[in-house]
Parts: C-alpha cells; structure tokens; sequence
C-alpha cells in the first residue's frame, strides 16, 4: 500500500478508543476455539491456520488471540497484557500498577514485523502479585470458605484496577489481566496477528481466535476480539439485538460498558452470572439463551421449573439476536449459538481436543479425521472441561457428545 | 328553551329526504336531544344538548344523521378561547366545579409521537414471526431472590437439577397488555363482564378499580387484579384472596392527589353489594388513604395485604405520575411493592375536575422514562415491575412503553373505545348512551358483553401481532430483550432535554 496513502486515512490512535467508546459498531466475525480437556499444552501454530482458512469472514480490521497455559512459571500471579499509545501512557499506567502491585517481571511482548500489521503500539506484558493477595487474618478463621472469599475479593480488585486504568488513562488499556493466559490482537488479519505476536512459539492447552469484519473503518488495536476481563476471554460472531437490555443489567451491577461492544457486555454478564453469582455452567444457557417457553412446557418437571425461575429472573441477561461465543477461561472453554441458530458454528472432537469453529473446514483443516463433528443447535452449550485427576469429568461435554451421536 | 350564554358545540344535521321519523334517535338519546313532534310527524333536534356521542348517527338506519363539530361563533381571542367562556359561563351558573371524564384532551407533547423504532438491516436479521417463535410471555412481580439448585442423581440419570428457592409470586400475561382500572359503579356491569371474560379468554389481567368483585364475575378471579383504595368499597379478606393480585391505589393520572365520588343515584342494590356499602348512598373514596400519610405506612399496608394473602400473590402500588415520580416510586420499591403502576397525565377517569385533569400530573413516557433510570441506578430495578397507563392508544405505544423501561402497560380508555364509546367525556352524567359509563338499566343493555368481550380479545390480539411484526423487524424474539432497550428508540423534533430525560438519542444518530 502507498504509504502516503495510508497516512492521509490514519486516524490519531488518541482517539481511536474515545471513537469505540461512543458508538456500538457492529461486526460479523471468524471465531475459532481448540481445548486440550486434558490440559495438553500444544502450539499457537493450528489454531492460526484454523483461523486463517476463515479469511473472508474477516477484513482485515481486526484479528486476535487468547490462549490459556502459556505463563505456567507464573501460574499463580496475575499476568497483563497492556496496550500503549506512547510513553506518557505507559509511565502514567506503570505508577498505577506499582501502586496496587508487587511486579515480578515485565517486558515488551516479542513480535516480528510482518506484512500487513501496521503502526503497533507499544505492546507490554506484567506479572504481577497484588497486595491483596495474601489471606487476611480474618480470611484464614473460616478456613477454605474464608480462601474463597479473598479469592473473590481479589477478583473484585482485579476487575476495577483494570477498568480504572482503561477508563482513566489515556492512551493505555488493558487487554488481558488474567492468570497464566494472555490476548494478543491487533488491526489486522487474524492470521497476520498470531505471526506478529509468534504465537507458534507458544504453548498453550486452550486457544481461541478471532477474525473481524467490522462495519466501521477506525482501526484500534483496543478495539479487536477476544474481549478479556480476569480469566474469561470472549469471542463473538453476531450482533446482540438485546444490547440495551443487557448493559442497562450489567450495569445495575457496577459494570459500566465503556466499549460498547456486544463481546464487552457478553463479558460483563459471564463474569456476573459465572463467577460472581456463582450460576452452574450447566445452567448458563438457559440465561443467555433461553429455552422458548413452549419448549420450557414440555421439559421434565425439575427441569422446568428450573428453566422457568431462570428465565424469569434473568430475562435481561437473554442475549437475543444473531450470535456465536466462544468463551475462553482456564479451567473450561463453553460455545453457544443464539437460541434460534443465526449464526453458524460447528464443533468437533478427536481424543482429548474439543474444536469449535464458525466453519466446518478449519476444523477439518487442523483435525483432519475428528471422531465427531456436529453443529451444535440452538441454545445447545458445547463446553470443554479440564480433566483433572481424581476429579470427574464434566458431564455436559459428555451430554453434548451423546447429543451429535443421536444425530448420526 | 331557556336563555343560556353558552353556545352548542354540535350541530345537527338531519336530512329530511332521508328521515323516515322512525324516532330510533330519539329513543338512543339519553340526552333527550331528538324529540317527537307527533302533529307535524317530525322530529325536532335541540342541539345545545347534544354530547357528540355520535349513538343516533351511529343507529340512525336511513343515514339522515350528521353530528358536526360546530365552530365557536365567539369573537376570536387567542387568550380567552371558546373554552375558557363556556366554563366561565357554566360555573356563573352553577357555580360548582367543572366536571369532566376521560383524559385530558389539552395539546401538552405526545412523546410516543416523537419517538421511533428501529428494525434490522444486514448485520443482523430481521425475524419473521410468521416463520419464526416469537415470544411476548410477560412476568409481573418481584425477581431478585437468589436461586438455589440441588444436583440429584446427575451421574445415573444425565443431566437433572432441582430449583431449591420459591419464587415470589408472578403474574404471567400471554402480552403485556392488561385492562386498567375501572370500576363496576364508573362502568356497567356489562363493561365490567367484557372486560374480565376478554382477560382470560387471553390470559391477561383486569383490574376491578375501587369497585368491588361482583359475585358474577368470580369465575374470571384468576384474571382479576383486586384493587385496594382509599374509601376500601368490597374489601374483605375473600376479596383479597380472590384476586391474582393486588394494587393498592394511591393516586390516579386524570386526578391526582384528589379521591373520588360516586353518587348515591348511581348505586343501585347490585353495586352496593358488590362496594359493601347502603344503597343509595354517595361512595367517597378520600384524597389520602386515611392510614397512609407516609410511607412507612404505606410499606405497613403492603405487608399487611401480603399477610392476608398469605404471601401468595403480588402487591403493587399505582400512583399517578407526578414531578416528584422518581424517587416516590423508588420507595414504594423499597417498602415492598412487588409492583408499581404509574398512570400518567393523560389517563382516563370517569369523573375528574377539569382544572385537574388538564393541568396536573406529568405525561407518562418523561416518568416512566425517569423511574426506570432511577430504579436501575439504585439497583432496584428488578426487585419490582413497573406497569404503566395514561393514555397507550396503539400497539406502538406498547413497544415503545417496553423500550422505555416497563413491563407491561394498562389500557383504559383504548378498551372502552373497543366496546364503543366516543370519547363525548361525559361519563361522570350517568347517561352513556353506549351503554358504558352508566348504571340506567334502559342504557346498560345496548353492551352486549358476549360482543363487548369479543371486541377485547379481537383488541388484544391484534395488538399482539403487530408487537410480533416490530419485535421481529428489530432482530428481538423474546420481549424481556425490549424491556428497557432504548437503544432501540430515537426522538424526532424534540429538545435535547427531553431526549436526556427520556434517555434516548435524536434519529440520525447512530448506535
């Protein structure tokens, strides 16, 4: 591309993330998830090809990663992946963090120059303990009950330093603050972005990825998918008519959408339902995309009631409209369709590795002879869990196999 | 006929080709407008009685009827309007208070007119709801208990779950549409009938008013929301225990802060059962509910009515939409309505004071839009459901009421206009000649209730198609994903100040 070119249409990156934050843009999208359930680390490399098979579906303004059990030296600290616009920004966020944590390392994420990934900013990575982290006193009288609790207040603090920081400082923002995984994404194509960032490099038990076709014309690194927030990564294929309905939720709960994506808010509701009201998983697709209710008529009587209670008191957290998600966390990776199928996914498993993918060929392409394909219907979860030894397996992962076998 | 200062605000036109003299008019009236004259064989109009009810033109079999809207002949002032020297002029005669019924017909904003919808263009689908499920079940009551779920026998059986938690009690509507308020004495019974057997023949709820449950209509109980106001006519624990639900009634949008009247004329022997109340005597129903000055005591009411209801069915609260709506709804949220209904500016009455009627209160679509923002910021919005009323005169007022922040809307007057009435305002006379507003046995019978309750269901459903056809041209299969959406609602020609109140962006501006 002409270079001249390219500056007269380049947007002052200052702006980019104010531009997102007025206005809901809606994208159609690549998405691609692979889990090892056996908690296999393997390379970034399959999921890339995956995902590069599904180029049309993106356009170039925005590709991305998030990938699970790349950090196990510091598995249990905090690891951020933050995003500058110049050193003002990264001075102003590295007071911040040396404020609320203690940093064991940082340095710029390693990236090569690559063809078609263009003007990154400054890309850096921390690990970091918080001061929060060690058990209080108080904690420690009640034992596990008393773990979990500061566990959960420390999540809390996570989730406002990060929304704090992505708020308050211009210039800097926070794409991934979980724990031993980590999101890497730009403008750019998918495929673009994973050699940018040398994801082969990586070794990592779940992977997802994200191609966008966003219906605006603003690149900003920010601004691409997986959304991320504590452990949870989001990648979303759809537009989510409920939006206003969803964040008017959410925010009743102190999230505030500053992004005004529909991954923000999907995010927002899973870390509330999920982790902060502690929902099932099993149930989680009875929330967000709820069985209709002549399907709740006909279901087994515990079950219905159940579903029933759900949708009555969650009915603004239904996500209604076109979508595909994969959700990305550490112990699990869970994808749903919207309740009436608008929007394509398929999945498909061989041994331990759970795939899902907007397309059946990528799967194809990086699982060349699965023992299942199917595509999930709508409304239907297909969740990977980690198997751990001594602990059962999931039973809705084995639910939703037995599901595709019915339909062969 | 008597000089009167006052002009006719009808002219009669009876074309005498086409009259016949057959005296239908002058049966139909209850004005006494068209009389025979039995030596000509004509009959003669005095149009200065004339209501505009439009029922002899309506029943007029030849057509020769034409009730015209006449022009003031006063001398042209844009201050002291045709209006305002009509009432001068009554009250010199009477002096008493001008007397109205139905909503204010004044020209304050109709904001539903300067709202509009959205629908889906490429990067989502519109749904078809001819093809698609299209979901418009609505739930009333209070949503915020946690819920508790045992696992049993999850590894034998596959998948099973068992909800551990009682949910508080829920009205659920087939649409979000139920039947306000209106009592047997302000309606006949004929009306009432209508209007609980057109309730559950759809599965929806009307509300008896201050009136009482007439033993006729037990059967239709399980649609009947018992309403609790300030003069208590017909409440008793079996009362309480009937109904689906119960609304204690605060204040009303055509009159607030001011109670209500029937005269002792319009109870007859049915209705003073029915109120528990003398026959023939006034039922006063005063400004304030005499054990509520506050709402300490209103929260002691609530959960007294849950108490004898055994905490079986939802309590709500209506009151009409004043300045100070937002945060007086916040507290009836907060002393324990399951419910809060707000009636707005524009809502029907059968008799209010004029001065009221048109000059107090705020219009529905600002205090819906304020209480649900306060409600959310306070972060009680879900523990009640906001229903509303004062004026919904279609189905896109219905969505466009949902995207604001309700859950489902009342309609009063719409519903009276299904079963025939014309909007004469003259239902605080007793003489409705649709057989509506009045208790006279020779006018109630004209309400065929088998048609009036026909009429309603045939309302409600088309209401419901058309909620289907914009829902689904929005990309929303499920109308909780409406509720409060306001994303998908933008103002035409109003001021910045409006479109903040009513949290909206003007049209052209994108997401």
């Amino acid at each position: 591309m002409d270079s001249c070119k390219t500056q007269l249409y380049k947007c002052e990156p200052k702006n980019t993330q104010e531009y997102f934050s007025r206005f809901r843009i809606p994208s159609g999208c690549a998405i691609f998830g692979i889990m090892d359930e056996a908690g296999t680390a393997f390379s970034g490399s399959s999921v890339i090809d995956g995902i590069s098979l599904m180029r049309e579906r993106s356009n170039g303004l925005g590709g991305g990663f998030a990938a699970y059990g790349i950090y196990p030296q510091y598995e249990d600290d905090w690891a951020f992946h933050i995003l500058y616009d110049d050193k003002e920004a990264k001075s102003q966020a590295e007071d911040e963090l040396g404020k609320s944590f203690k940093v064991l390392f940082s340095e710029e994420i390693p990236t090569r120059k690559v063809i078609g990934v263009e003007d990154p900013p400054i890309l850096y990575r921390y690990f970091l303990k918080s001061a929060s982290s060690l058990p209080s006193r108080k904690d420690n009288v009640n034992g596990a009950d008393g773990e979990a609790r500061s566990r959960t207040r420390e999540e809390d603090y996570i989730v406002d330093f990060v929304m704090r920081v992505n708020r308050g400082i211009t210039g800097a923002y926070i794409i991934s603050s979980g724990k031993n995984m980590g999101i890497f994404k730009g403008v750019g194509y998918p495929e673009d972005i994973g050699n940018f960032f040398r994801l082969e490099q990586y070794r990592g038990h779940l992977w997802t990825s994200h191609g966008r076709f966003p219906t605006n014309s603003v690149g900003w690194w920010g601004g691409a998918h997986p959304f991320g927030l504590l452990d949870w990564s989001v990648v979303h294929n759809g537009e989510i008519s409920s939006y206003g309905t969803n964040k008017r939720f959410v925010s009743g709960f102190g999230y505030e959408c500053t992004l005004s994506t529909d991954t923000e808010v999907i995010t927002y509701l899973f870390d509330l339902i999920a982790r902060k009201q502690k929902v099932d998983l099993e149930l989680i697709h009875m929330i967000l995309a709820a069985p209709l209710w002549d399907e709740i008529e006909r279901m087994p009587e515990d079950i219905k009631q159940a579903a029933r209670a759900l949708r009555i008191l969650y009915g603004s957290a239904l996500l209604n409209g076109p979508f595909s998600i994969i959700v990305g966390s550490n112990e699990f990776m869970y994808a749903l369709n919207d309740r009436i199928k608008l929007r394509p996914m398929t999945a498909a498993r061989k041994d331990d590795r759970l795939y899902v993918a907007s397309e059946e060929a990528p799967l194809r392409l990086v699982c060349p002879s699965p023992d299942y394909v199917w595509r999930p219907g709508g409304g239907e979860p297909v969740i990977g869990r980690i198997k751990r030894a001594g602990k059962k397996e999931g039973h809705k992962a084995g639910a939703a196999v037995k599901q595709q076998d019915k339909g062969k | 006929m008597a000089l009167k200062l006052t002009e006719s605000e009808f002219e009669i036109e009876r074309d005498p080709d086409k009259c016949i003299s057959c005296q239908v008019c002058v049966r139909q009236c209850s004005n006494d407008v068209h009389d025979f004259d039995s030596d000509d064989d004509i009959i003669i109009s005095d149009s200065q009685k004339c209501v505009g009810c439009h029922r002899c033109e309506s029943m007029c079999p030849t057509g020769a009827l034409k009730i015209k809207e006449r022009e003031a002949q006063f001398k042209t002032n844009a201050n002291w309007s045709a209006h305002h020297l009509h009432n001068l002029y009554k009250q010199a005669d009477a002096g008493g208070v001008m007397l109205t019924g139905m909503g204010s017909d004044k020209p304050y904003p109709i904001y539903w007119d300067h709202i509009l919808f959205n629908a889906s263009q490429v990067t989502n689908p519109s749904i078809d709801p001819l093809r698609e499920p299209m979901e418009i079940k609505t739930f009333i009551g209070k949503k915020s208990q946690e819920l508790k779920f045992d696992n049993t026998g999850e590894e034998e059986k596959g998948f099973s779950i068992k909800l551990n938690t009682r949910l508080s009690p829920q009205l659920e509507l087939s649409t979000p549409i139920m039947f306000s308020a209106m009592s047997y004495g302000s309606i006949s019974f004929n009306a009432c009938r209508s209007l609980a057997a057109a309730s559950s023949g759809f599965g929806t709820y009307y509300n008896t008013g201050e009136g009482g449950l007439h033993r006729d209509l037990y059967k239709y109980a399980g649609n009947t929301i018992v309403q609790v106001a300030s003069g208590r006519f017909g409440v008793d624990a079996d009362y309480l225990n009937r109904g689906a639900a119960v609304e204690i009634k605060i204040g009303q949008g055509a009159k607030p802060g001011i109670g209500g009247h029937l005269p002792g004329e319009k109870v007859t022997r049915d209705i003073s059962n029915t109120r528990m109340i003398p026959q023939g005597t006034d039922a006063i129903s005063p400004a304030p509910h005499h054990d509520i000055y506050s709402i300490e005591d209103l929260s002691q009411l609530i959960h007294a009515l849950k108490e004898a209801t055994r905490w079986k069915k939802p309590v709500g609260v209506k009151v009409s939409a004043v300045h100070n709506i937002a945060p007086i709804a916040s507290g009836i949220v907060r002393a324990g309505a399951d419910f809060v209904t707000i009636d707005g500016l524009r809502g029907g009455t059968g008799a209010a004071p004029q001065a009221i009627r048109d000059n107090v209160g705020i219009p529905i679509e600002l205090a819906v839009a304020s209480v649900d923002e306060r409600l959310r910021e306070e972060g009680i919005r879900h523990r009640a459901s906001i229903l509303i009323a004062g004026s919904i005169r279609s189905s896109s007022d219905v969505i466009k009421a949902i995207a604001l922040g309700a859950d489902a809307v009342y309609i009063g007057t719409a519903a009276l206009i299904v079963m025939g009435c014309h909007l004469c305002q003259k239902c605080y006379t007793g003489k409705c000649n649709w057989g509506i507003a009045t208790q006279d046995p020779y006018l109630t019978k004209r309400l065929n209730p088998e048609i009036g309750t026909r009429r309603l269901l045939n309302l409600l459903r088309a209401w419901s198609l058309e909620i289907k056809e914009m829902l689904g041209g929005a990309g929303i299969n499920a109308i909780e994903s409406l509720r409060g959406n306001r994303e998908h609602l933008r103002g035409v020609s109003i001021s910045d100040r409006e479109l903040s109140i009513l949290g909206i962006k003007h049209a052209g501006e994108p997401w």
